[in-house]
């Protein structure tokens, strides 16, 4: 299934610069984004709140058997990477080298995540690169 | 600059050619090579963050940003709105990708510069990115390789790390090296690319930026030119009065390979990193087509406070190296996928 | 709300069924229950069809339409039901509120998925949908990948081994030996799964349940009437679900599936038992760390115990909880859609002593677990015989 330009573009300040947003009401901070806070639902104030992008492994997997598109990627590495604000998110994880486990503390750099044969867009995100 | 390298050794291995000939020859070793998920976008990027970090500015206050690269990701797409999203200069931001082979990243420090002497903009970003590539089994696959370099311009006086004094360029209609719309390696004139091109140029534009500024090849301490391999840096001095020693803390193409666009502005990144102030430093750019792009820069005071706010080249050039084989070379070049 | 009772049951055999396209399978096991609930298609009040998406691995939707259909059942209304993994379990309790309610009397619950047409990669990425399509999925962290997040942090949380997680595989194929519909005849050893594929460190291939075509149907109808059309009719003591975040990132815990602790909690306590007064258990075992999750989840065993407890053989058929007699999702297979209704199926043969070479003597009161993607869907339901 052809992706989307539109999906690719709607979250692209989440997927380029960690745009996430608080709960002002409450002060839960969440990366990705959401509408509504999960504790405050009617009441939610929510406020946009830029993340730094360090954070922690806190579980990884190697992706051998890749879904459509990723196929010139695999093996790639995907972790939880708990970030020093609080949330914890999806990513990639950049190959440098360094030993890669549960703890081990990383940085966020911008990469290809997938593009679309030779005509399609390229899609750009976040991956973690460990310091 | 990417963390890959692959020999020189291993890629005359697989063409059975003599690695020695090549590396006394050309005067290089070994080149960088790009993560599979590295392109000269996310490399712009990486390279406007980390000079955001060092200049210590807030990203909103860019005012404009030129990417110059002959390996862009899209034929029409620019990189530079790509790079004004991520480094959160965006939306108020004049942006542009700029093609003039290896010199696009110099041009774009001419236009900044004027940008910010004029009044137009606060602050402007110039970045050179490439992953360049050269047709496998070709002389030039030895030394085509992936790098960029970002540099912010101002006038603030507390702010400069360095003056431009002067720049000049030197162009002409010169078919030195080229690649048509479509194709996927570029061509080039072999032994055309030196005398009438990267030689003739590259010593018009700096004598004409010494003869305006009425400075000596002796009133600078270092020199940085375009290093499309080892060599023709170390000719090129010579034939301009400029020595070894000047020249060398700004020639990195023997350890990463020529990074195209970025070559020059790696070479005086650099140079900054260990010039003091008061030095002048001259970088003369080239890029096929042909022309060159001539500066004269001196160094000021505020570069002591900000030495260290980022990892210096030579640590990013040497440290943390992984070695790949041909084969991945290929795979990460996108040369063969699945 | 009145009681329910399944009073017929039916399956295909699950596997790679080439020239049975999702019509075959829907009418084989539909006519399969209605034979072995003796009754007609003119019977049939309503239809709940589960599938998780036949659309993009065939193109094909209104599947429980469909089923109706096929199996001539009227113009009764049919709904498809979608949960992903859970979509037969959720279904199943569809079904069961409609009779319970007494809004209709006799109803069929069906399962299918036509997985095989399409590619590996198709498959997993029809699969994925599952998850979080926008943060997950996106960035080609699959299905399996999710699971094996998940094991990763159950190793490092509570020292469960890659070999305590073959163990899981190598019992539901001994018991998938026995079961005539299991896509898997074909005993393995610790060593065959440990010497498997990487699919998502540190899940094997032999860790992952199979791509599977199949259907599996169950009638229902209310208590009062059950004994017209079956001698052992198999009461639904308790049909309960919840839900939890879509994303695994989001969950207070990678090594505890919250949704199923919550409606096996909701189901012991309606249907006023405790999890020792389990005799059986089909679970969602998708990959085999999900089966030790489940033995924690549903209280069988302590947090961190369960591995344990599974590698010493104490989940086998007549050990202390007979777990995935039918060989669970990894040995019978798992045709997503079908499975939460062919769960109820295997414990409805076991609790009416029914269940040929793989029989837990004296089964009276077992439990289904049904998950759907890293656990944003559970369904649990307690089924005993009467009489």
């Amino acid at each position: 299934m052809e992706k989307s330009p539109a999906d690719l573009w709607r979250k692209v300040r989440s997927r380029y610069i960690l745009l996430g947003n608080m709960c002002e009401n409450c002060g839960a901070r969440y990366f990705p984004p959401r509408l509504v806070c999960r504790n405050c639902g009617r009441n939610s104030k929510m406020k946009d709140l830029r993340f730094k992008g360090t954070g922690e492994i806190y579980s990884y997997t190697i992706i051998r058997s890749p879904p459509d598109g990723f196929e010139d990627l695999a093996p790639y590495t995907v972790a939880l990477i708990k970030l020093d604000e609080g949330p914890i998110v999806e990513g990639h994880i950049v190959d440098n080298g360094k030993p890669v486990q549960i703890g081990t503390r990383v940085r966020a750099v911008l990469r290809r995540i997938y593009k679309e044969g030779d005509e399609g867009l390229i899609y750009y995100q976040y991956k973690f690169e460990p310091v | 600059m990417p963390k890959y390298r692959i020999k020189v050794e291993e890629i005359a291995r697989v063409w059975g050619e003599d690695a020695e000939s090549i590396k006394s020859g050309l005067n290089i070793f070994e080149k960088s090579v790009p993560g599979i998920d590295e392109d000269s976008a996310t490399i712009a990027v990486e390279a406007a963050r980390r000079a955001i970090k060092h200049a210590g500015i807030d990203a909103s206050k860019i005012g404009a940003i030129y990417v110059g690269s002959e390996s862009p990701p899209y034929a029409v797409k620019p990189t530079a709105s790509i790079v004004a999203e991520a480094i959160d200069a965006s939306p108020y931001a004049m942006a542009s990708d700029l093609e003039f082979a290896c010199k696009a990243g110099t041009d774009g420090m001419q236009i900044i510069a004027a940008e910010v002497l004029s009044g137009m903009i606060e602050y402007g970003m110039a970045i050179g990115s490439d992953t360049s590539q050269g047709r496998p089994g070709d002389a030039l696959e030895y030394t085509a390789s992936a790098g960029g370099a970002a540099f912010i311009i101002g006038k603030e006086k507390k702010e400069v790390i360095a003056e431009i004094i002067k720049t000049v360029s030197y162009v002409t209609d010169t078919p030195d090296f080229w690649r048509r719309e479509g194709a996927r390696y570029p061509s080039h004139g072999g032994r055309f690319t030196g005398e009438p091109a990267y030689f003739k140029h590259i010593i018009n534009a700096t004598q004409k930026l010494l003869e305006e500024t009425g400075l000596k090849p002796s009133d600078f301490a270092y020199a940085v030119f375009h290093q499309p391999n080892g060599k023709f840096p170390m000719q090129v001095a010579k034939q301009l009065g400029f020595t070894e020693e000047q020249i060398k803390h700004g020639l990195l193409t023997p350890r990463i390979g020529n990074t195209y666009s970025g070559a020059s502005m790696l070479g005086l990144a650099a140079t900054l990193d260990v010039a003091k102030p008061g030095e002048k430093i001259l970088v003369t750019s080239f890029g096929s087509g042909a022309g060159s792009d001539s500066f004269a820069l001196e160094v000021k005071e505020p570069i002591e406070e900000k030495r260290y706010a980022i990892e210096a080249v030579e640590k990013m050039i040497s440290e943390g190296k992984i070695y790949v084989d041909y084969a991945t070379y290929l795979r990460n070049r996108g040369s063969i996928e699945r | 709300m009145r009681d329910v009772a399944i009073i017929g049951v039916g399956l295909t055999k699950f596997g790679e069924r080439w020239e049975s396209g999702i019509k075959e399978l829907m009418a084989e096991a539909g006519l399969a229950a209605l034979e072995d609930a003796n009754i007609s298609s003119k019977d049939i009040d309503a239809i709940y069809g589960g599938s998780m998406t036949p659309g993009r691995f065939i193109g094909q939707e209104h599947v429980a339409a469909l089923m109706a259909d096929q199996l001539g059942l009227g113009n009764i209304p049919a709904t498809r039901v979608e949960n992903a993994c859970a979509s037969g379990g959720t279904a199943l309790r569809q079904g069961y509120m409609a009779v319970a309610s007494g809004l209709h009397d006799i109803v069929v619950v069906g399962g299918v998925e036509k997985m095989t047409d399409v590619s590996t990669g198709e498959a997993t990425t029809a699969l994925g949908g599952a998850g979080d399509q926008e943060w997950e999925l996106f960035q080609g962290l699959t299905f399996p990948g999710l699971y094996a997040l998940m094991a990763r942090r159950h190793m490092h949380e509570y020292g469960t081994t890659e070999e305590q997680m073959a163990a899981v595989a190598v019992k539901n194929h001994e018991n998938a030996y026995h079961n005539k519909y299991a896509q898997f005849h074909r005993r393995i050893t610790i060593d065959d799964v440990l010497n498997s594929k990487m699919v998502a460190d540190p899940l094997k291939l032999l860790d992952c349940s199979p791509i599977t075509d199949g259907a599996a149907a169950i009638v229902l109808a209310p208590m009062d009437v059950a004994k017209k059309y079956n001698d052992t009719p198999i009461l639904i003591a308790a049909s309960e679900q919840a839900s939890d975040t879509l994303r695994l990132a989001d969950r207070e815990s990678l090594t505890s599936i919250k949704a199923a602790r919550i409606a096996s909690q909701k189901a012991y306590e309606h249907a006023k038992v405790t999890p020792k007064d389990i005799d059986v258990a089909e679970v969602h075992d998708c990959f085999t760390i999900a089966e030790i999750i489940a033995m924690e989840d549903l209280g069988f065993f302590k947090k961190g115990e369960a591995a344990k407890a599974i590698e010493e053989g104490r989940t086998a058929i007549n050990g202390d909880i007979s777990v995935n007699t039918s060989g669970g999702l990894k040995g019978c297979g798992h045709p997503v859609g079908a499975t939460g209704i062919k769960q109820a199926v295997e414990i409805t043969w076991q609790l009416r002593g029914e269940a040929e070479g793989r029989q837990v003597a004296g089964a009276e009161i077992g439990l289904t677990h049904n998950v759907g993607g890293s656990g944003a869907t559970a369904v649990v339901h307690i089924l005993k015989r009467v009489n």
